[in-house]
């Protein structure tokens, strides 16, 4: 190398460090700038900064973004400072980097609202496209079909180009397919399999992308976007009837799950007995008290709780069912008004001790994590919380079932229900027969409750919303079988479900009520009536 | 008055003496206790028992804390306060008996009470028969203005019409769902509301109105559609309705189904804190409740209230809301007035309280309206993990609230008037009272 040719070299290098040296600070001081207008507490200057930063291609970007998602970027408005909080709670300022010892007295939160947790989402799509975790990269490429930003291309082609795994592929595939469909100047025929793309992602996110297009495209784009719209629009309409099929299982489930306590003390003894929503609230009481013992106490057992509150509920409201039995009802064999009304009464007792006890107001029964959130099973959503109900109403009515056919106390709670004397003639202790029963009764209804405390309000009023339901499920499938209550329950459910989207909510219910009331009369018995001698006893 | 007994004792038989007599001794200890001490009675109706129970027991704590910390201040006009409480047990018929008792029997001088619109439906003929005093703290459908009630909570254009103003403009809403439990309330509302979108050029078809029973607590079918409306293409959000106890079960199936506020914001009027706290709310971040009062507001006096209040209920988790800061303004308000013509009379204070100031915990000063209905400032407010709500937006001055919907074509042209025009429907196109309504 000659020495001229080493001296232009060194000159350039030498500008292009001088060059450096004051356009980094330029560079940093917009970039410190865009964070100061976190701390301003004013919701257009926090977007202007969100767009500032997410665009600086600063290392900072990712961890202040992340920050004001997850509620961990705080703003000292005195000295208009901003502070990262981060995950091992150690501080940093947002425009350095640089750790601090402690956050100001006067700095807060950075406050969010809904439309900029949507300008978050999209910077952090962009931001995340890259990332190493697959899963993070998927949610990137989502954020980016919802936003379709057209700046996000270049790097979602990047993004495409280097992807191995299938699933995230695909979703990068669907990004850029939305990108162009929005592109101005994307070409005719990039449309057309941006359409197809979209198309075969056949959701309803991919139905809102395409409606929003509008009409004003050309004629061969609009053809195919009205196809893919219908196509998608049958698919979906498919789906809805599935959905609805599964919501009527969910809801019988839940119907079955109130009833089938009632299914014994009232289908297989014959009490009318109209505090057994109570003994549900009890059940759910007994769930929201164990949750607030293990929060307290073990809060790392938290998940468990419900396998505690079962058994629990179960011998609270069984030890109460009991009580209830030996109290006041063994008075009553044989005058259905008068167990009507005094259940009744015992029902507003009950009531109104817990709300003295627990307060008039709701109760926070919270979810454990595996009975949170949904999945999606083609084109509909199942919740975790029904699909446990569903599953555990099952388990209940097999362990009941198993009970009632295996057990000795099984077998003489049928002997005595089917023939008192006769039972009683072979020694058989008739009126314990009867306690336990009416207790086991009770307890099946205290664990319904320790299920519904997942999906409804844990309030003192919470059984009387199901004490109608209940008999109307009991009396439909049957009095006195089981079976009956299990396929009235589920027939009422999906019957209720496919009737409400077309009825709505308040017509749907009359319409069960009025059919209800024609099939009794013409099979008073219900769907499955009990035969047999027994009958007449 | 006691001429008038023995007169009446002397012509009474043997049997029915004694009975007198006892009842003489009594009256006559009442009679010198009251002297010792006379105290001016306020009576309290709200349900503590029944569905209503979880609103309306804290209304009732709030009344008895008002009292209490008045009496403190030396009471009213010399007197202290005393609170007479019964229990209408949510029972609509129960709380027409309970008000005449409270009015015939206890004497009280002014009523604070009811939360549903069918229960100030029922009470509303006792009070104008025996001209008694109302105070009504919760957000209602309007149309109505009575002499004798006096309505401290919102009217629609103080929550709803603002709520869906907001939507409009600063999140671009384009498609609406009207979600509401099937009674008056949530049906005139979105009647409003419904009339006023389209005066806005909103489309039938871009209008969902969905109705569901009290306590409705299976919303796997509702969520979907809302779901399913949403994804026409169109910024999609809730305005919702929906009463009590059924907002839980709703709620939860939005956070299951995960319907997240930046897709999909939900704006409730029932909705406040103490209803969130019977829910996890971090799936609900940033779903919107339209409020004149948030229990996260800072001002001085909302601090000192909320203290006070704790302190009082030896709870420091107590929260507070919307309608128990309508009682406060209202009973404030009515001191007020009963200090102003120095009397207890009702037809005295009636008159007095039109034009009556009060401070709000908010930072601004409330005013009693001819209309019988407040000022008020409107405040939207976002759900945060905390349960509390963080408020993104608020009206730039207090909104007078309207007796009569400027949105219905049968109530445009009514206003309620009981100082000028002593008349509460006084049609200012005829120039006559009396055209529609009660």
């Amino acid at each position: 190398m000659s020495a001229t040719a080493f001296d232009r070299l060194r000159a350039a290098a030498f500008s292009l460090l001088l060059l450096m040296a004051f356009a980094a600070p330029a560079f940093a001081g917009a970039f410190e700038d865009a964070v100061t207008k976190f701390a301003n507490d004013d919701f257009s200057d926090t977007a202007e900064a969100i767009d500032a930063v997410a665009a600086s291609g600063n290392p900072l970007a990712f961890p202040i973004i992340s920050a004001l998602n997850d509620e961990r970027l705080f703003a000292d408005p005195e000295s208009k400072k901003v502070f990262i909080k981060q995950a091992d709670d150690k501080i940093i300022d947002a425009a350095t980097g640089a750790a601090v010892d402690k956050l100001p007295d006067g700095a807060a939160e950075v406050r969010l609202n809904n439309r900029l947790r949507r300008a978050v989402d999209t910077a952090l799509g962009s931001l995340t496209l890259m990332s190493p975790d697959p899963a993070k990269r998927i949610s990137a490429a989502q954020s980016v079909f919802k936003s379709h930003d057209e700046a996000a291309l270049q790097a979602v082609d990047e993004a495409l180009a280097k992807e191995t795994d299938k699933t995230a592929k695909a979703a990068f595939t669907e990004a850029r397919a939305a990108i162009l469909l929005f592109k101005p100047d994307a070409s005719e025929a990039d449309k057309l399999d941006a359409i197809a793309v979209v198309k075969s992602k056949g959701d309803q996110e991919a139905l809102a992308l395409l409606t929003s297009l509008g009409s004003d495209q050309p004629p061969l784009i609009a053809k195919a976007i009205a196809g893919a719209i219908s196509s998608i629009q049958g698919n979906l309409a498919l789906w809805s009837m599935v959905q609805n099929a599964w919501y009527g299982l969910s809801l019988g489930s839940v119907l079955l799950l109130a009833a089938i306590g009632l299914a014994i003390t009232f289908g297989v003894m014959g009490v009318i007995n109209m505090a057994h929503g109570e003994m549900v609230m009890i059940g759910a009481y007994t769930t929201f008290v164990v949750q607030e013992v293990i929060r307290t106490r073990y809060p790392g057992l938290f998940d468990y709780s419900l396998f505690v509150a079962v058994p629990l509920a179960f011998i609270v409201a069984g030890a109460i069912g009991v009580a209830i039995e030996r109290g006041i009802i063994r008075f009553l064999y044989g005058r259905p008004l008068e167990t009507l009304l005094a259940t009744w009464g015992l029902s507003l007792v009950i009531q109104q001790a817990v709300r003295t006890a627990f307060g008039p107001t709701n109760r926070e029964v919270g979810n454990p994590s595996w009975m949170s959130g949904a999945f999606e099973l083609g084109q509909i959503t199942i919740t975790y919380n029904r699909l446990w109900i569903l599953v555990f109403t099952l388990a209940v009515f097999a362990i009941l079932l198993a009970m009632l056919r295996y057990t000795a106390l099984g077998l003489e709670m049928r002997a005595v229900t089917q023939n008192r004397r006769m039972a009683a003639s072979m020694g058989i202790a008739t009126s314990r027969v009867d306690a336990l029963t009416f207790g086991l009764g009770s307890g099946i209804a205290g664990i319904a409750g320790v299920a519904l405390s997942q999906i409804d309000n844990v309030s003192p009023n919470l059984g009387q919303s199901y004490i109608i339901d209940s008999f109307m499920v009991v009396v439909f499938g049957g009095v006195g079988n089981l079976w009956g209550t299990l396929v009235g329950a589920f027939t009422l459910g999906i019957a209720n479900k496919f009737l409400e989207p077309v009825a709505g909510a308040v017509l749907g219910k009359i319409a069960i009520l009025v059919l209800i009331i024609l099939f009794i009369q013409k099979r008073p018995r219900g769907l499955f009536a009990l035969k047999g001698r027994a009958v007449e006893a | 008055m006691l001429t008038q007994l023995t007169h009446d004792i002397a012509k009474m038989s043997r049997r029915r003496w004694l009975a007198a007599t006892a009842g003489l001794v009594l009256g006559l200890a009442a009679f010198t206790q009251a002297k010792a001490q006379e105290t001016i009675k306020v009576g309290v109706l709200h349900s503590l028992s029944g569905t209503m129970a979880i609103s309306e027991t804290t209304l009732k704590d709030t009344i008895l804390f008002l009292i209490d910390e008045q009496n403190k201040k030396g009471g009213v006009l010399g007197k202290k306060l005393e609170a007479v409480v019964v229990d209408p047990a949510s029972n609509w018929p129960l709380f027409a008996e309970k008000a005449r008792e409270l009015i015939t029997k206890n004497k009280v001088s002014v009523v604070f009470g009811c939360w549903t619109s069918v229960s100030r439906k029922s009470v509303l003929p006792v009070f104008k028969e025996l001209n008694s005093i109302l105070f009504y703290p919760v957000q209602y459908e309007g149309e109505e203005s009575e002499r004798n009630v006096f309505y401290t909570g919102a009217a629609p254009n103080q929550q709803a019409i603002p709520a869906v103003d907001y939507l409009m403009k600063d999140e671009k809403v384009k498609r609406w769902v009207l979600a509401g439990t099937d009674y008056v309330y949530p049906r005139t509302t979105n009647k409003i509301l419904e009339a006023y979108l389209k005066s806005k050029g909103v489309k039938q078809e871009d209008i969902m109105i969905n109705y569901t029973p009290f306590g409705h607590s299976d919303w796997q079918t509702i969520v979907a559609d809302i779901k399913k409306f949403g994804s026409a293409g169109k910024k999609t959000a809730v305005v919702s309705t929906i009463n009590g106890d059924a907002n839980v079960p709703f709620y939860k199936e939005l956070g299951n189904q995960g319907i997240k506020a930046k897709d999909i914001p939900v704006v409730a009027f029932s909705v406040g804190e103490e209803e969130l706290a019977g829910i996890d709310t971090k799936p609900l971040l940033g779903h919107l409740a339209a409020w004149n009062y948030f229990q996260s507001i800072k001002s001085p006096e909302n601090e000192k209230f909320i203290k006070a209040w704790q302190t009082y209920t030896k709870n420091p988790k107590r929260v507070t809301n919307d309608p128990m800061e309508a009682h406060v303004i209202g009973f404030d308000m009515w001191v007020k007035a009963v200090e102003k013509v120095k009397s207890t009379d009702a037809d005295k204070v009636i008159d007095a309280l039109p034009g009556i100031e009060a401070k709000n915990l908010t930072g601004g000063t409330s005013k009693m309206l001819p209309n019988h209905h407040i000022t008020k400032p409107v405040f939207i407010g976002e759900i945060k993990a905390n349960g509390q709500f963080d408020v993104v937006w608020k009206t730039p001055g207090l909104v007078p609230g309207d007796a009569w919907s400027k949105e219905l074509d049968g109530s445009k042209d009514l206003i309620g008037d009981w100082v000028g025009k002593k008349c509460g429907n006084y049609n200012t196109k005829t120039n006559k009272c009396g055209g529609q309504g009660s």
